[in-house]
């Protein structure tokens, strides 16, 4: 039951904020998140460690179809419910300075938080067709938020951006009906899809999973099906972009290992390898990308391409440490994703530009911020002690005994993100300050907060993941054994 | 049947209205009418009468389509206010609808050819005169007339057709034509395979399938806007209702016949409809070609017939309700906003989300419902569909219809885009009636009603 409430909760404390768009009522968003904050961290401590599916629900929703309203949490879901509802209260509070400027405050916060309804919905359902209903119905509320505030060319993007993810959804919906139609009873249950899926031919397999992989793919995005994501990123306002790369990319990866791996394991077999291959190759081709940028939220934009595709090979490597690293992985990068792009926003907010040429020096005026922005590019480069050494550790250490080769190209994207964030530090923080960069303020009261948690999440996963690990890891163990051929 | 005598008592009523000075009270009037008439077609459920000799035939299909038309109807009598009040010739305006809707529940209804043929042409002649109803406007001349030439040419072939079948079968009764199907296993002669093949194409054109759409988008563009909205509603869902009555009952046998063009039909209507509309600047247009790919949705119940007939009745029921109350929505908005700026262009609708949020909003809903985005109306009732049409084996014609709904979903995102994403600073200001929006209130609760419980339209 608790699920179902984490996934009203927000959509009911929207209702208000869509009613009075004008107004600027943030205490009612944070009201709803501290509400679904507690209950997730509630869950957290009364998960027990196994493999079941918990706090789940199961309604009769259209008999005639064998569609049932149908969602619940094993590890693999709580740990993705958690990266949801513990960066939406952040990112509400970051856009504290952006609610004054802009003209309709309380619309932003209610699609903030639709769109955190629908990600939790799609991280816990276990019913094909609720599955893709929260899978789409995260779009909406995204793609407004890109439009109504995004930057000069927002039409054009957003189009490309709506267009080319409803074309993943579309085929993936075909893929789902298709498998629904296999099933014994015509359900879309996600076990009886397991079977259905299993027991097709090798070739249909194939074609269920091209049909499914292309949504996820675009969704994450996986090389060559990225393009519309450096636009869309740069273009969207910064909350935009957080929820967009912190949580919404997960939908994809997400997708692969709970309506892929174990939907079709013959396809997976078959195409798991070319999966991987471009996940590498899009992580080499988006951390060269990101070094040679002049755009600092391109930037980031691009190193987190770069990550992604770290995260989606560990997934189809199939073995437990590349899981593992690709699930703790997904809540670091969230975290650490997050902290950048507000740390971009706020030099954007002090100096109106993102250029990388025209700041410089900022340390010397205000320490503090350099501190902190070392502190969270660290933990992005993956320096052991942050979060994000121990899901890259695993990680490279799951694509290694898949194959040594890729993992050595792997392993290039800690050197390539080094050198990217190293430059972009080395251009923005040390230095001479300019005429732009001099009156640079330090971090305000919320600002600290704000970043000062990142920080303590940063080194709290860091320096104590096996908490993290354990609720996962029962789950994952199932899940590949669901996933595997014999 | 009551339903029937209620409508035709109404439509009486209204045209002697003129003499006895009635005509305040005309529309309170028809609304209880059609109210009536919903209730008692509830209080008919489920008793398969059948009148004169198996003419008409009241069956659970039947009656869910007249209560669909009725409530449709008085949603639109609503919508359209100003048309019965402004205009000269008002209590003609009333009568002329109201045989229209007689016609459509014949339409819906029939168990006979003669009965089909009857139906149609009430509610076609009716049509022809409302599409024309804007003396005036020269646009509304052309569209009548392009609508009566088409619309007569049409029926020749319907006639064709019923009148070659009469000549294998001997019989205008759809049952007696169905026993005739199974009797002869698959051995028929030429002149039946024609005439079905005819009837096809009559069907076809009523409604408006691609290659025999060219009359739509003149008629819905040309026509005054309450009538636009009529024939995207209420005439689509009876001409639907008809043409799947038809080939549901009699034609089941025959599949070899017709199903491979009509693919070919849904096909081409699916995606020159959605391709025509990306192109197009005016609003009215883009609907109107909006309404031509739904037909093709619509057809896809049809192509998918072969298997379990009420699954197949309640995913066309449940379409034609969604997409007529999400039309209705944005015609009403349309109306407003075409109305206070004197253009049908999409220009007409730049900024709206600042100038009257309540109709952006109320539009945005309807346009994402009419695009199929989860999780509207038109979502489900599209998902069924392509269900069915999967089960049937038509995982091709599903494709077709999946690229078909991506290129819709760019137009239709073009009002959004005009709405939430352009400057409308210098556009007049806008203020929409308060009749309309309660209207708007009511028509968003129904369609929210079918997002969120799809089941409860069904007929078994």
């Amino acid at each position: 039951m608790l699920t179902a409430l984490l996934i009203l909760i927000p959509f009911v404390f929207s209702i208000p904020l869509l009613l009075s768009p004008t107004q600027n009522n943030k205490a009612i968003a944070l009201a709803s998140n501290i509400v679904t904050l507690a209950i997730t961290i509630f869950t957290c401590f009364t998960f027990e460690h196994n493999s079941n599916v918990q706090f789940g629900f199961d309604l009769n929703w259209f008999p005639a179809l064998g569609i049932h309203l149908k969602a619940g949490m094993d590890g693999i879901s709580l740990i993705l419910v958690l990266l949801t509802n513990l960066l939406v209260p952040f990112i509400v509070l970051s856009a504290e300075k952006t609610l004054e400027k802009i003209d309709k405050p309380n619309m932003m916060l209610g699609l903030t938080l639709m769109m955190q309804g629908a990600l939790v919905g799609v991280f816990t359902a276990l019913d094909g067709f609720v599955f893709y209903v929260f899978w789409e119905l995260a779009l909406i509320p995204i793609y407004l938020i890109c439009l109504m505030w995004g930057g000069e060319n927002r039409i054009s993007i957003t189009l490309k951006f709506f267009v080319y993810t409803m074309i993943g959804s579309l085929l993936m919906l075909i893929g789902l009906i298709y498998l629904a139609q296999h099933t014994a009873e015509h359900t879309f249950d996600i076990q009886a899809m397991y079977a259905a899926g299993k027991a097709l031919p090798a070739s249909q397999q194939s074609m269920v999973f091209w049909l499914m992989f292309l949504a996820f793919a675009i969704k994450m995005p996986v090389f060559p099906f990225h393009s519309w994501q450096p636009d869309t990123y740069t273009n969207a306002p910064a909350q935009g972009t957080m929820l967009l790369s912190g949580i919404m990319l997960k939908m994809g990866v997400y997708g692969v290992i709970r309506w892929l791996l174990p939907m079709v394991p013959l396809g997976v077999a078959a195409w798991g390898n070319t999966a991987i291959i471009l996940s590498v190759i899009g992580l080499l081709y988006a951390a060269c990308i990101a070094i040679v940028q002049t755009d600092y939220k391109r930037l980031i934009a691009y190193s987190s391409f770069s990550h992604v595709g770290l995260i989606s090979a560990g997934v189809f490597v199939m073995n437990v440490q590349g899981m593992q690293g690709s699930i703790i992985q997904m809540l670091t990068h969230g975290i650490n994703v997050f902290a950048l792009f507000f740390i971009v926003d706020l030099i954007e907010q002090r100096t109106h530009t993102r250029k990388l040429s025209d700041l410089g020096g900022i340390r010397g005026v205000a320490p503090g911020f350099a501190t902190v922005f070392m502190i969270v590019m660290m933990a992005s480069v993956a320096l052991p002690l942050t979060n994000g050494f121990v899901g890259e550790f695993l990680l490279i250490n799951g694509v290694y005994q898949y194959n040594a080769w890729i993992a050595a190209f792997a392993g290039l994207t800690v050197i390539l993100g080094a050198v990217y964030m190293l430059r972009s530090y080395q251009k923005t923080m040390l230095g001479e300050a300019n005429t732009i960069t001099s009156n640079f303020t330090e971090l305000s009261g919320s600002e600290k907060f704000i970043l000062y948690s990142m920080i303590v999440l940063i080194f709290a996963i860091g320096l104590f993941p096996q908490p993290l690990l354990n609720i996962s890891e029962p789950a994952v163990i199932h899940l590949l054994e669901q996933a595997s051929i014999k | 049947m009551k339903s029937i005598i209620i409508l035709s008592g109404l439509g009486v009523l209204s045209l002697l209205s003129e003499i006895f000075n009635f005509k305040k009270w005309l529309m309170p009037v028809v609304l209880i009418g059609l109210m009536a008439a919903i209730g008692y077609a509830s209080y008919d459920w489920n008793t398969n009468i059948h009148y004169f000799n198996h003419m008409l035939v009241f069956d659970n299909s039947a009656l869910g389509f007249t209560m669909l038309i009725c409530a449709t109807s008085i949603l639109w009598y609503w919508m359209s206010q100003s048309y019965f009040t402004n205009e000269t010739n008002v209590t003609d305006h009333f009568g002329i609808t109201l045989f229209a809707l007689v016609g459509s529940v014949m339409m819906v209804s029939y168990g006979d050819l003669t009965m089909l043929f009857l139906g149609i042409e009430t509610l076609s002649i009716s049509l022809y005169v409302l599409a024309g109803s804007k003396k005036n406007s020269l646009s509304s001349n052309e569209a009548a007339l392009k609508y009566f030439l088409m619309g007569a040419f049409a029926t020749g072939f319907l006639l064709f057709g019923v009148a070659l079948i009469y000549g294998c079968v001997g019989s205008f009764h759809l049952y007696t034509i169905a026993d005739y199907v199974t009797a002869m296993h698959g051995t028929f002669p030429k002149m039946f395979y024609v005439g079905v093949l005819m009837m096809l194409i009559g069907m076809a054109f009523k409604v408006s399938a691609v290659p025999f759409h060219f009359w739509a988008p003149d008629v819905y563009t040309g026509s005054p806007t309450v009538i636009t909205a009529f024939m995207a509603t209420i005439v689509k869902t009876a001409a639907f209702a008809a043409f799947f009555r038809l080939f549901n009952t009699c034609f089941v046998g025959v599949e070899g016949i017709w199903v491979n063009i009509l693919s070919i039909i849904t096909l081409a209507t699916l995606l020159l409809g959605n391709i025509s509309a990306v192109m197009q600047i005016n609003a009215k247009r883009i609907l109107a070609y909006s309404s031509i790919s739904h037909a093709g949705y619509m057809l896809l119940a049809i192509v998918a017939i072969v298997n379990g007939h009420i699954i197949n009745t309640n995913a066309l029921l449940f379409y034609t309700a969604a997409y007529s109350v999400a039309s209705i929505i944005s015609f009403t908005v349309f109306m407003n906003v075409s109305n206070s700026t004197n253009s049908d262009s999409l220009n007409a609708f730049n900024g709206l989300g600042k100038r009257s949020p309540f109709m952006a909003f109320a539009m945005m809903v309807a346009i994402l419902s009419l695009a199929g985005i989860p999780p509207m109306a038109g979502f489900f009732a599209k998902l069924f569909l392509f269900f069915l049409s999967i089960r049937g084996g038509h995982i091709w014609l599903v494709v077709g219809a999946v690229i078909a709904s991506l290129v819709g979903i760019y137009y239709y995102l073009r009002f959004i885009i005009a709405m939430y994403g352009k400057d409308g600073s210098d556009l007049p200001s806008i203020t929409i009636e308060s009749s309309h929006r309660t209207l708007l209130i009511v028509a968003l609760l129904a369609l929210a009603v079918l997002s969120f419980a799809p089941s409860f339209l069904s007929i078994n």
